[in-house]
């Protein structure tokens, strides 16, 4: 057959007279011979792939795709359900895209990898504080993955097979906890009220802060309920109302999970996140992914190491305690330059502002005739509201005035754990990026339903 | 590492935190203070830093500075496909179109998304030869973990509850194990023969009505085209087993050959490896899950369908694994992976695949009278060496490794693959130029010299690092995994 014609790619030096001359050092005159261990029956099949482009026209292609969406910051926005508008500074972006940070490997070479290694042991030290939690991984993929890591883990520890969730966790963590659990054939008991469930075979009862519906539970009963039960209790906490609320280690939550992507990483359609992953100092030995510890080189100097390596795939095989191995480092730097730059006053401050905007919100809504809040309890940024017509139309509604209503929660799955009565219900989430004007306008033309 | 100034990286961010100092500016609360909760609820103690921005900005630099990357060194880092990770795929990721759209926005609002991860579907199940795939998975490891889960229901849906061994190359990644055993599989080792190929004979007696299928890396991770594994997936096929493909090493095969032809019914790909997306010191990845046809309502869910209107949708399979992340993969990494098919084209990816597998064997033919090469034939996208001659003369292969940093190269992938003695896995990909790799011969001509003629030099390096040899055993030992505030 003819070889290819040779193709200069702008990310590939070689030429084609370097080309012939490389191959030439092995004796073959052309890159098709490279591959004769293939049988010619299917070597060199047809790809069927559009003709290459420009950099110039890539953009085009691009932007005009990315026009087609809306971004959040295109107009008052109010959708939350785990996966939060909050605001980015501009160091995280300058310090993330470094190629220092984003082009380096994994660690395994401490010698040239301080600065990704001292970085992630900060990480661990500034996610162990804001959890109130011993100690911390180098990170998960997202919140849910990290949240059945968790699950999995409370088995190992505890030796039991069966795990109580509360109905009002994330249902798409629930189904994460499903696709991971089953397997290994862990029952999985999905309750309202747990009190009774939780019992002498129970691993772990598994609880969100705030729940999925935006309350902040009552983290010290649940502590109660699984303590007499040796059950261990299982949080997955939204790191933004950290800054606010006690944190689940004041309870004695024995691990924490969470989804770190408030902490300066944008909401990209949904990834890339970061799942934060925390427990207390006896259970180490048990937690999946990378850790990194502080050690000394021959000379004395303080360095950093992935340690305690033998839990992990590379190691221990099918005997590990994850099959986790690439994971989400360049967004665990993110959260670190997030946590450093916005630090111990700004946290409070944005949750403050969060908390204040929501809660504006829902006093403005609860106000509207044919509108109310379904739950009492106490809330940080988000809450449903039972609406007067049905969610979707008002939504649609809402976007005809470029406002990104909440999230439609009057269908399977979210519907089923709400109190009776609540048929037309609406997750509402406010953050510090939405402006009174936003509030108000989203008020008006809720204001349009009112009956 | 100690500088001077306050451009030392040494101290911590808490150790740097002076009480009073801020990094950003919150704006005012534009609206009335609403009544707070009980205060009991309200936490009373936040240690964070409390560091200027100018503090953040210089230690992070600083940090930076002390690494190997692509963009600063060579990094020939085995089966990790460390190649040029082009800026324009990062900048179509940051379009405020793509980096700030909610995943649970309507889909009328978010239709150039779900086009673009329409289109990719295609091109990677194109590049693939495969029916169908879900790009849900988060990594390669997470793509390998539902890979397995879908062979697990495929089984179970057809009433066949006996398939609980899964049958994996002694010479596998360490995930592939891994992964089956979260997925509930017994895991059975398959030997390698001397050839580096799949045993076939130990293949044949473990195929029986218990084996569920068998993790295929290809090329293998001693970077071997196995010639026999057309005859491998016959073999599990015929048992009633399904054979997984762990596409970690598909830099090597682009345009060359496709898995679906030969026979795998399932496989990953690692976008972080062969497309391009950068690594970020450890994630994030993608690893998209592609399958034959009898699969396919197995994909875990969402995978983004076409309406009869031409609209886009995510959908859920109809036998799916179930949801495996928050929501539908990572999307700033799929964003970039399109934008690298979209740059090459056909004639690009194979291009690509070309001149990978030639550098590699470049190097092979440079250094293997000096080097053991354990398996004296064609490599693929990377060259597995034995240091075995050195350790001969009292150096292992970590010391030559280590003694690399101090030349500038990062070190290949050390013991691993773990049937390899002193294992050295050279992977250049095809984004180095030929000086490059003429300088890191010449290097490890030079270590090996040095290894004879200066052997002590070798053992302790590196010498010119940041820090020197690390005392892991002490970190194992007393695990010191967070700042304390001192008592």
């Amino acid at each position: 057959m003819t070889p290819d014609a040779h193709f200069q790619s702008h990310y590939i030096p070689n030429t084609e007279q370097e080309q012939a001359e490389m191959l030439a050092t092995l004796g073959l005159k052309s890159l098709d011979e490279l591959f004769l261990d293939i049988s010619d029956q299917y070597r060199n099949p047809f790809l069927d792939l559009p003709a290459p482009r420009s950099e110039q026209e890539i953009h085009r292609e691009l932007s005009s795709l990315a026009s087609r969406n809306r971004p959040l910051n295109s107009g008052p926005s109010f959708l939350g359900a785990g996966s939060y508008h909050h605001f980015v500074p501009s160091v995280v972006k300058a310090i993330m895209t470094r190629g220092e940070f984003l082009t380096a490997y994994t660690p395994y070479q401490p010698e040239v990898s301080q600065g990704t290694l001292q970085v992630i042991y900060e990480f661990q030290t500034l996610i162990g504080n804001l959890y109130g939690m011993e100690v911390a991984n180098a990170g998960m993929y997202d919140g849910a993955t990290s949240l059945a890591e968790a699950v999995l883990m409370a088995c190992r520890v505890t030796h039991r097979q069966q795990i109580v969730v509360s109905e009002r966790v994330a249902p798409a963590y629930q189904q994460v906890i499903r696709t991971y659990a089953q397997a290994q054939g862990i029952e999985i008991r999905t309750v309202g009220d747990w009190e009774p469930e939780v019992n002498a075979n129970t691993a772990c009862l598994v609880v969100q802060y705030p729940n999925f519906f935006g309350e902040i539970e009552d983290l010290s009963r649940h502590r109660q309920a699984t303590r007499q039960q040796g059950a261990l209790l299982v949080v997955s906490a939204d790191p933004m109302a950290m800054g606010l609320f006690n944190p689940p280690g004041h309870y004695d939550a024995d691990i924490v999970t969470g989804e770190g992507q408030s902490l300066g990483i944008p909401t990209s359609y949904g990834g890339p996140y970061l799942g934060l992953f925390t427990t207390k100092g006896q259970y180490i030995r048990q937690m999946p992914s990378r850790l990194v510890g502080k050690t000394v080189d021959t000379q004395g100097r303080t360095g950093y190491v992935l340690t305690l390596q033998t839990r992990e795939q590379h190691i221990r095989r099918e005997r590990a305690t994850s099959n986790i191995c690439t994971n989400e480092a360049l967004y665990a730097l993110a959260a670190t330059i997030y946590l450093a730059a916005t630090g111990k006053q700004g946290l409070r401050q944005v949750a403050e502002l969060c908390y204040h905007k929501a809660h504006y919100a829902a006093a403005r809504i609860k106000q509207l005739a044919g509108y109310w809040l379904p739950f009492a309890g106490t809330f940080f940024q988000e809450f449903v509201v039972q609406c007067p017509a049905d969610p979707a139309t008002i939504n649609r509604r809402l976007l005809e005035q470029n406002i990104l209503g909440g999230l439609d929660i009057s269908q399977p799955p979210y519907r089923s754990p709400l109190p009776p009565g609540v048929d037309r219900g609406m997750l509402l989430c406010v953050t510090e990026m939405n402006t009174r004007e936003d509030i108000d306008a989203l008020v008006s033309a809720l204001g349009e339903f009112s009956q | 590492m100690n500088k001077g100034g306050n451009r030392d990286t040494t101290r911590l961010l808490m150790e740097r935190s002076v009480p009073g100092r801020v990094g950003a500016v919150i704006p005012p609360l534009d609206l009335p203070a609403q009544p707070m909760p009980d205060p009991a609820l309200l936490r009373s103690q936040l240690d964070l830093p409390e560091v200027s921005e100018p503090e953040v900005v210089q230690y992070f630099t600083n940090l930076s500075q002390l690494n190997f990357s692509i963009d600063t060194h060579f990094y020939p880092l085995g089966s990790c496909t460390m190649k040029y990770n082009p800026k324009v795929n990062d900048e179509m990721a940051f379009l405020p179109g793509f980096a700030n759209i909610h995943p649970l926005q309507p889909a009328a609002t978010s239709q150039g998304a779900l086009e673009l991860l329409h289109r990719l579907q295609g091109f990677l199940t194109e590049v693939t030869g495969m029916a169908g795939i879900s790009m849900a998975t988060l990594a390669g490891a997470h793509g390998e973990l539902a890979g397995v889960l879908m062979i697990r229901a495929y089984h179970q849906g057809r009433g066949d509850t006996r398939r609980t061994r899964m049958a994996i190359p002694d010479s596998a990644h360490g995930t592939n194990p891994a992964s089956a055993a979260m997925a509930g599989f017994d895991v059975v080792t398959l030997p390698s023969d001397q050839n580096g190929n799949v045993n076939l004979e130990a293949l044949h007696q473990l195929a029986g009505p218990d084996l569920a299928g068998a993790m295929i890396t290809l090329p293998s991770t001693l970077g071997l085209f196995d010639a026999n594994i057309v005859e491998v997936c016959r073999v599990v096929h015929e048992a009633g087993g399904l054979v997984y493909g762990d596409g970690a090493n598909l830099n090597a095969l682009l345009g060359r050959v496709k898995l679906g032809q030969l026979g795998f019914d399932v496989a990953h790909l690692n976008l972080h490896k062969t497309f391009s997306t950068p690594h970020g010191g450890g994630g994030p990845g993608a690893g998209p899950v592609c399958c034959g046809e009898s699969l396919i309502p197995y994909l875990a869910a969402p995978v983004v369908s076409q309406s009869g209107d031409g609209g886009y949708l995510l959908v859920t399979p109809e036998h799916s694994i179930g949801k495996i992340g928050g929501f539908h993969g990572n999307f700033g990494v799929l964003v970039r992976a399109y934008t690298y098919i979209r740059t090459l084209g056909a004639a690009g990816l194979k291009a690509i695949s070309g001149n990978a597998v030639l550098n590699a064997n470049y190097i092979m033919a440079a250094l293997k009278d000096i080097y053991h090469l354990p398996y004296d034939r064609r490599c693929m996208h990377e060259v597995v060496f034995s240091a075995d001659w050195q350790k001969d003369r009292g150096v292992s292969g970590l010391e030559v490794a280590k003694r690399l940093l101090d030349y500038g190269f990062h070190a290949p992938t050390m013991y691993f693959p773990l049937i390899v003695p002193e294992a050295l896995m050279i992977e250049p990909t095809e984004s180095e130029t030929r000086e490059t790799l003429d300088a890191f011969i010449q290097t490890l001509r030079e270590i090996d010299r040095e290894v004879t003629e200066d052997p002590d030099l070798v053992r302790h390096a590196p010498h010119t690092t940041p820090v020197s040899r690390l005392d892991e055993a002490r970190a194992a030992r007393q695990p010191d995994l967070r700042w304390r505030r001192p008592v």
